[in-house]
């Protein structure tokens, strides 16, 4: 993947950033003092960045989530937990390497972690087959969250998946029943589980692995019933014009509100992780150490809760999701 | 065969949207055969010929499933927000008020308490004419609620799907009613209280993905289309054609993902004898 991969909004900041370090290249080379014209030029670019990224629409949040430079899960256990052993596998049928898991330590406490992995080359993003699981997938997290319980391990998972795979294999082996398990049987596992969209939080592809105890979102990530462009194309069917589509996506994004805010408003998700200004993709040690810091904070009072508490809440917390009139 | 019966324009017949016709006269979907309504409604809706069930509507579930004059509905008061303000073409609660307009019911499920042969049970069931069947709020909290009965009572819980999926105009809300009915019965799981699963055509993704797929027994009636995605986004994604029969109950049953296939007409007695066979007190089978 090219690391100078810039969405349309990055551009003019990437430009004054690139003009910024010329001039620093030109005073290295030439001795000449350019510190007065480097500051002002920081500060524009600094108050533009400010400027564009509190200006953001919603389609543009769902273009940041989708960002090809974007951590995804094993960049960040990498930077968040220690000694992470994969483990592969459902035991059926075959290994899904669009979601990975396995033991790891999150400072001194055992964990296992569990979430949806996409690749960054056409190689790597084929080899896990874009983020989208098969129903192996769903089912590998349904015995890694077995394995968790079985030895008293809070788990810890990170959604980031486009949707469950649509194809045939997945069809003939079962993915709505994978997915209606997994939700079901994640109501009864008795250890606590703690939920981070760290990316794209598509409908039932993400809700498969998606019910805890305590859920977050990472700022710049988007978690609904159905992607925006998705929703377009049930809502106005297909368009040509390519200015028609995009604004077709925009109201759609707009209509769905998808972002964590969003969510945050609505009462589904129980906080926001701030990502650094720009996106995650701009400082992947920042984004997950603001993760690790939120993981820290809210595992130990789960861990406080017995395990009929522990039930018992979670239910209460989907049992009212919901919004009706009663006549 | 009476050649001036067959529409020869495609396109403009309305059986596939609409499948219970208001004339004498009607034409399969399936295999085009002209079939009389009389006959049809003798034949609860199925087609003499190819056996393809017609669309029928929650009323006529009811009727055909629970003992005459015994349900008892809950929850009917129940109508949808509009959690998102969401706007499209139409903004959503004048989709709410159309479907309500056209359908005489408030939402895309009907509950409530009935007898099955005798026995008591929780009883839900889908129309497909609210909207696609879509689970919304009042759909996700419907079922919920006809899950706690069964939970309150220690009822049997039978459920009669069918669903084109989420309810889109909800957004996330939609999404977490799989999450809420899941929970649920993950309660009636642990009682060990019978949930009967009974797929029409046609039942998919959310509703597929939840509860409709976690039936202790999860029967469906022939032909219908059950699955994760629609065929056509299947078709997009792998760009090619699906397979004859693909998504189809005898598909699900080949795989493994049924218990059973049943005729309509043997539906009642099915689900009354598969109940027996789980509740909890010895009921002879043949004790009436």
């Amino acid at each position: 993947m090219d690391d100078k991969y810039y969405l349309e909004f990055e551009k003019p900041i990437v430009e004054l950033d690139n003009k910024i370090k010329e001039i620093r290249d030109l005073a290295g080379s030439s001795g000449a003092d350019l510190e007065e014209e480097i500051k002002n030029l920081e500060k524009k670019r600094n108050k533009l960045q400010g400027d564009v990224y509190s200006r953001l629409n919603r389609w543009q949040r769902v273009q940041l989530a989708r960002h090809p430079l974007r951590p995804y899960s094993l960049d960040l256990v990498s930077l968040i937990f220690d000694d992470f052993i994969e483990l592969h596998g459902d035991r059926y049928f075959s290994e899904d390497r669009a979601l990975v898991g396995g033991f790891a330590m999150l400072n001194n406490q055992a964990v296992m972690f569990v979430g949806q992995q996409k690749g960054r080359n056409v190689k790597q993003r084929q080899y896990r087959n874009f983020g989208m699981s098969h129903p192996e997938g769903y089912r590998k997290a349904l015995r890694l969250f077995c394995l968790a319980e079985k030895f008293g391990r809070p788990i810890i998972i990170f959604i980031d998946t486009p949707g469950a795979y649509c194809g045939i294999g997945a069809e003939e082996r079962g993915q709505a029943e994978a997915i209606a398990r997994n939700i079901r049987e994640m109501f009864a596992i008795e250890v606590p589980i703690v939920i981070v969209i760290i990316g794209e939080g598509a409908s039932g592809g993400a809700l498969g692995i998606g019910i805890g105890d305590i859920v977050l979102m990472l700022e710049n990530s988007w978690y609904s019933v159905i992607s925006p462009e998705g929703c377009a194309a049930i809502l106005w069917k297909s368009v040509d014009d390519p200015k028609q589509l995009e604004a077709n996506r925009i109201q759609a994004a707009e209509s769905l509100k998808p972002t964590s805010s969003d969510l945050l408003d609505l009462g589904i998700i129980d906080g926001i992780i701030p990502e650094p200004l720009g996106g995650a993709h701009r400082d992947y040690s920042a984004t997950a150490k603001n993760i690790k810091n939120k993981l820290v904070e809210v595992l130990p009072n789960l861990m406080g809760k017995n395990s009929q508490e522990l039930l018992a809440d979670r239910l209460r917390k989907y049992r009212s999701m919901g919004e009706f009139l009663e006549i | 065969m009476v050649e001036w019966f067959k529409r020869s324009k495609k396109g403009i017949s309305s059986d596939e949207r609409r499948d219970i016709p208001d004339g004498v006269w009607t034409k399969c979907s399936s295999c085009g055969e002209i079939l009389t309504v009389i006959s049809l409604e003798k034949s609860y809706w199925v087609c003499s010929k190819c056996d393809y069930h017609f669309r029928i509507s929650a009323d006529s579930y009811i009727k055909l499933i629970i003992d005459d004059g015994t349900f008892e509905e809950y929850d009917g008061n129940l109508i949808s927000g509009d959690p998102l303000k969401f706007k499209d073409s139409k903004k959503y609660p004048e989709r709410i008020a159309a479907a309500r307009k056209k359908t005489g019911k408030n939402d895309a499920v009907i509950s409530g308490l009935g007898r099955i042969n005798g026995l008591d049970a929780s009883f839900a069931v889908m129309d497909f004419n609210f909207i696609g069947a879509s689970m919304g709020s009042v759909v996700g909290e419907k079922i919920a609620r006809a899950i706690e009965r069964s939970l309150d009572r220690e009822f049997p819980l039978v459920i009669v799907s069918c669903s084109g999926g989420a309810r889109m105009m909800e957004g996330i809300l939609s999404l977490m009613q799989m999450a809420k009915t899941s929970a649920l019965l993950s309660l009636l799981d642990k009682r060990r209280i019978p949930f009967i699963s009974v797929l029409t055509n046609p039942t998919t993704a959310g509703v597929m993905a939840s509860y409709a797929s976690l039936g202790d027994i999860i029967i469906a009636e022939p032909k219908a289309l059950l699955g994760f995605a629609g065929p056509r986004v299947i078709a997009q994604t792998i760009g090619g054609e699906l397979p004859p029969g693909f998504q189809s109950s005898e598909f699900l049953l080949e795989h493994g993902f049924l218990d059973a296939i049943v005729q309509r007409k043997n539906l009642k007695e099915t689900i009354s004898k598969l109940l027996k066979y789980m509740l909890h007190d010895n009921i002879s089978l043949f004790d009436q």
